[in-house]
């Protein structure tokens, strides 16, 4: 029980603190909604057309990932600026703990971000055949970047040039997800049969799980010295 | 007094080529205050934060009460209290969601009474509800002092304490310190504040380029012209 405990404090404590100024939740879907409006205009979408089927998925994707990686980013150099995380490390908390909460936190706060990016997308390009068979998708997706994302952070906030290192580590490592998200997207976009994609399915499945399984045991190598 | 509640034997400490502990032995008792001085660079920080768990060692045994580092880490943690040049804090919440947080944290129950009774030793009773980031640095300072205390560990670890500190705040840190010296804790903290530090410590270890130049017991020194003459020699 007192792992579990632990684990809510932090996300209690995460969100509170966000919720006080909401500066990296203001950040993170402002820019989310910049990405949408490019693409937008790079690609001339037009309401209801078909190419929205066709590119929605990438373009829902792009969003969601550049916007979350300012949030993974922020949420553990956040704390490294302020030794607070070494604040974290005196006490006798389990490092799992800290991980999980800090990635429970994280997909909390990517999830309300891509709410908000997939209301902002069907507002912008009101695609004709969006199901809810894709939020599943979006979640099991959210839950594998948080999770690799939240290891990664922390080995980038080790580093001089934290806000570069984030992105050239994480993104890498996510192109089967994103890869497998985007598919799973476009195939909710065009109401085919599940079957249809069930690998892509499988493959995000089994990243979540690979990804938090190893990011669990090796989050107390990276943020201890 | 057999009992060591602090023990260091040959500790080295390697930065890449450069040695910043060799072969640093200490013992620091039950009940025994104990000062780190020396100039900047000495190696008091490093030691300070390998013996918090912070940071690990190169070479050398060290153990906490009976607890060996840094294989038991996770268990010497509950019996040390840190503070270090950082304030460790949420600038969002406020005093008592940070306290309240680290009791959560240090699995202490009765969040609230604790969290009280550290926030009175400390004086900030009554600046409970500020957020931490509209503290002063003093005030910020005397929340991370009620931090380490708690969880009442049986060691204290101080890395310059008095920073940020007022007069009155720091007299109330020296009755911490004396507090935790009559319940038997061992208290180690460094400081370049020797008047004061002098003032409150039974014993004072010289660091220098990273190894105990000096271990002066109280009685070796009468005053502060005194120590600082000795003070003088040794860095010489």
């Amino acid at each position: 029980m007192t792992f579990f405990s632990h684990i809510i404090a932090i996300i209690r404590k995460d969100l509170l603190a966000e919720l006080r100024t909401i500066e990296i939740s203001s950040a993170v879907i402002f820019f989310a909604l910049i990405v949408l409006v490019i693409f937008n205009f790079a690609f001339e979408l037009q309401v209801g057309s078909q190419e929205i089927q066709t590119l929605g998925p990438g373009v829902l994707w792009v969003a969601f990932a550049f916007s979350s990686m300012i949030g993974l980013g922020r949420s553990i150099s956040a704390e490294k600026d302020k030794g607070s995380l070494e604040g974290l490390l005196l006490t006798p908390v389990d490092r799992g703990a800290i991980y999980l909460g800090k990635v429970a936190s994280n997909f909390i706060f990517t999830s309300i971000m891509e709410a908000i990016t997939l209301v902002a997308f069907v507002i912008l390009f009101n695609p004709t055949s969006l199901s809810l068979a894709v939020i599943p998708y979006i979640i099991l997706g959210t839950l594998g970047l948080s999770a690799i994302g939240v290891l990664l952070a922390a080995v980038a906030a080790g580093t001089l040039i934290r806000e570069v290192m984030l992105p050239v580590l994480l993104f890498p490592v996510s192109i089967p997800l994103f890869s497998a998200g985007v598919n799973l997207t476009r195939n909710a976009f065009e109401s085919r049969p599940f079957s249809d994609d069930a690998g892509s399915f499988g493959l995000l499945v089994a990243f979540d799980v690979i990804f938090l399984v190893v990011a669990f045991l090796l989050f107390e190598y990276v943020v201890e010295e | 007094m057999n009992e060591t509640l602090i023990a260091v034997e040959n500790l080295d400490k390697i930065f890449g080529a450069r040695y910043a502990l060799r072969g640093v032995s200490l013992r620091v008792h039950p009940g025994e205050i104990v000062a780190l001085v020396g100039p900047n660079g000495a190696g008091k920080t490093t030691l300070l934060r390998i013996l918090a768990t912070l940071s690990r060692p190169s070479a050398g045994a060290l153990s906490i009460g009976r607890i060996p580092l840094p294989q038991h880490a996770a268990s010497a943690r509950a019996a040390i209290g840190f503070v270090g040049h950082q304030t460790f804090l949420y600038d969002n919440l406020t005093a008592r969601e940070n306290l309240e947080f680290f009791a959560t944290m240090y699995h202490l129950p009765d969040v609230a009474a604790r969290v009280r009774d550290a926030a009175q030793r400390v004086g900030i009773e009554n600046r409970l509800n500020d957020l931490a980031r509209t503290l002063s640095r003093g005030l910020q300072q005397r929340v991370t002092l009620a931090r380490m205390l708690l969880h009442s560990p049986a060691v204290l670890l101080l890395d310059e304490p008095y920073t940020g500190l007022d007069q009155p705040s720091a007299n109330r840190l020296d009755e911490i310190f004396r507090v935790a010296q009559r319940e038997g804790r061992a208290v180690l903290f460094s400081t370049h504040d020797l008047e004061r530090g002098l003032a409150v410590c039974d014993r004072a270890l010289i660091l220098q380029n990273g190894r105990i130049a000096h271990d002066l017991p109280r009685g070796d020194w009468k005053t502060l012209a005194g120590f600082m003459e000795i003070y003088a020699r040794v860095l010489n």
